[in-house]
């Protein structure tokens, strides 16, 4: 019981501590991502095929934007782009002025497939990162636990990831890509797995997180209401190729709650996604037809 | 609740705390993959879960019946078909009744011979064995990661795996200083192709988002290969493991025949040389004895790499 209570206020002291980093990152003016007339073109030839074309888009640092847009428009080109899986076939892409070049730990990347460790325990997975970066495992593992915390996790520290279901797993890998600090979080279709309860259950979470932690976040999904509920900023893509065609600010006041989807404003920039894709679809279902 | 004296209550407490623990554990042996060894805590936590269910243990001591029972089984086809000299197509007449090859078997146990043919062939295998995993898992993980590796080594994978023992054994004689270190090449090269080939297919399959993954958190290649490849390729290796230790026994027989004196195979071959039927079968099953329950041994001793997948379901 004691050990218990001491536990717990050591974590709310850590996870403090965790938030103020996160604070100080985005204070500073970091994680600020500029696409400089980006296309990326796969294959060559007859075959070759642009997913991305001559792309521009800034990040302001703190600012959560969502990328939205059917299947296979390119968005998560673009997004892998940005976390470095992806060289550009033309154009630059560059965080807080660094171009580039390959992954990295101060781009936070939470993918749409499981994608823990099977073989580590929960707490190891989130305490990989820092003890890449150098941490003592003591640290990395303190560390780990602020960011369990942080998603709710703490109980199944010690877990392995099969015995989780995919909500927690998702859970556990926003909290390992966290736990590097990130000025950037890359988040790609992560909750497209999941039913629609707990889907909404971790837009709620991740709100109340990032709120906390104020790093910049690109959410890259196709689902309307998810990209007009987390996002201050929407832009919707385009399919074949991939540009964006719409970019706009979602003025709705935070904290959100579910209660926000009833709301007008909400409502009516829903309706502008809506009609955006539609017409975007159909024209390119015209395209392959021809 | 513990400090109180032994009563009723206390006991029933102490079963139940047991069971979490107990009852999964007996329930994975009672579904009964059958190539799972079962560790002395899992016996244990059989025994416990027996006082809670009484289902789970029925069903393990019945897949054991099963076993034991097909064996007699098979023991008394054998024993018929020798009494009544049974000849029709498959010839029985000259085979030695178990019974005879209980009695030879009893006569071996007895002299100190028999256990220096069990312990120099087990020398012989534990040493070409080690070999083989070092070497083996080493080459499985460069082939299965480095394509350059792999059209490198492949070709003399493929052309020298189907080779069988017994043709090594000329080759074996000239190109290895002393008989002993013949015979362990022998064995060695048993164990060695299934060992590769399990790593190197372990390593291939490493999903690739793991790999984006480790790479995103800030993994170099050593950091990837070391924490994510090998154990991604552990279940693969582990099969790898058990596969070449029971074809290392397989190839022993070829390699002691270049033994004049000692080993299990050697014992079996001179009992061919001198016609010696029951001793032929008592060496056979020896060697298929002992094969089985090394194999047992290298999954029991691998089984701890292994504990994050027994625990998904």
């Amino acid at each position: 019981m004691i050990a218990n209570i001491i536990n717990l206020s050591r974590d709310k002291d850590a996870s403090a501590a965790a938030v103020q980093a996160g604070k100080n990152l985005s204070s500073e003016g970091k994680g600020h991502v500029t696409i400089e007339d980006v296309s990326v073109v796969f294959g060559a030839g007859a075959d070759a095929h642009t997913a991305v074309e001559s792309t521009q888009l800034e990040v302001q640092p703190g600012e959560f934007l969502c990328i939205l847009g059917p299947s296979g428009c390119g968005k998560s080109t673009l997004l892998n782009s940005v976390a470095g899986f992806v060289q550009p076939s033309s154009g630059t892409v560059a965080v807080d002025g660094a171009p580039v070049t390959g992954p990295g730990p101060e781009r936070g990347m939470v993918f749409q497939q499981y994608s823990l460790m099977p073989w580590k325990t929960v707490r190891d997975n989130v305490a990989f990162g820092p003890l890449l970066a150098g941490q003592s495992k003591s640290e990395a593992q303190s560390i780990a636990y602020t960011f369990l915390n942080m998603v709710g996790l703490t109980r199944f520290a010690k877990h392995y990831p099969a015995e989780l279901s995919g909500g927690m797993q998702q859970r556990v890998g926003i909290a390992r890509a966290l736990a590097n600090y990130p000025s950037v979080l890359l988040m790609d279709e992560p909750f497209g797995a999941l039913d629609a309860q707990t889907r909404l259950m971790m837009q709620e979470n991740l709100l109340r997180i990032w709120e906390d932690f104020g790093t910049t976040v690109m959410f890259v999904t196709h689902d309307v209401d998810e990209a007009v509920f987390l996002a201050d900023r929407v832009v919707i893509m385009s399919a074949a190729p991939g540009r964006i065609i719409d970019d706009f600010r979602v003025d709705i006041p935070r904290p959100r709650t579910t209660d926000i989807t009833t709301d007008d404003t909400y409502i009516q920039l829903k309706r502008r996604c809506m009609d955006r894709i539609r017409s975007e679809s159909l024209r390119a279902f015209e395209q392959q037809n021809h | 609740m513990n400090a109180s004296p032994p009563d009723t209550q206390a006991t029933a407490g102490a079963v139940a705390t047991a069971a979490p623990d107990g009852a999964p554990e007996a329930m994975d042996a009672a579904e009964g993959e059958a190539d799972r060894p079962v560790t002395p805590r899992e016996a244990v936590s059989v025994l416990i879960a027996a006082a809670l269910k009484p289902k789970a243990v029925k069903a393990f001591a019945k897949s054991w019946s099963i076993r034991l029972t097909a064996l007699a089984v098979g023991v008394l086809i054998w024993q018929w078909a020798t009494a009544i000299n049974f000849n029709y197509f498959i010839n029985f007449e000259n085979i030695p009744s178990p019974v005879k090859v209980w009695t030879a078997f009893v006569a071996h146990v007895q002299s100190t011979e028999f256990y220096i043919h069990i312990a120099v062939s087990m020398q012989r295998i534990f040493i070409g064995y080690m070999s083989a995993v070092g070497l083996g898992i080493l080459l499985g993980l460069v082939i299965g990661r480095s394509r350059l590796a792999r059209d490198v080594i492949s070709p003399y994978i493929e052309i020298l795996r189907p080779i069988p023992a017994v043709a090594w054994i000329p080759l074996a004689i000239l190109m290895w200083p002393t008989e002993e270190s013949s015979i362990i090449y022998i064995t060695f090269l048993g164990a060695l192709f299934p060992i590769i080939l399990n790593t190197a297919h372990g390593a291939e399959l490493t999903p690739d988002v793991l790999i984006r993954a480790a790479k995103s958190l800030g993994a170099n290649r050593r950091e990837i290969f070391w924490h994510v490849v090998i154990p991604a390729a552990l279940p693969s290796i582990t099969a790898g493991l058990a596969i070449g230790m029971g074809v290392s026994w397989f190839s022993l027989l070829a390699g002691e025949i270049i033994s004049g004196q000692y080993g299990i195979g050697y014992f079996t071959w001179n009992a061919y040389s001198l016609i010696n039927y029951p001793d032929i079968v008592v060496g056979m099953l020896m060697i298929g004895g002992l094969g089985t329950l090394s194999t047992y041994a290298v999954r029991l001793a691998t089984r701890p790499l292994l504990s994050w997948q027994r625990r998904s379901r």
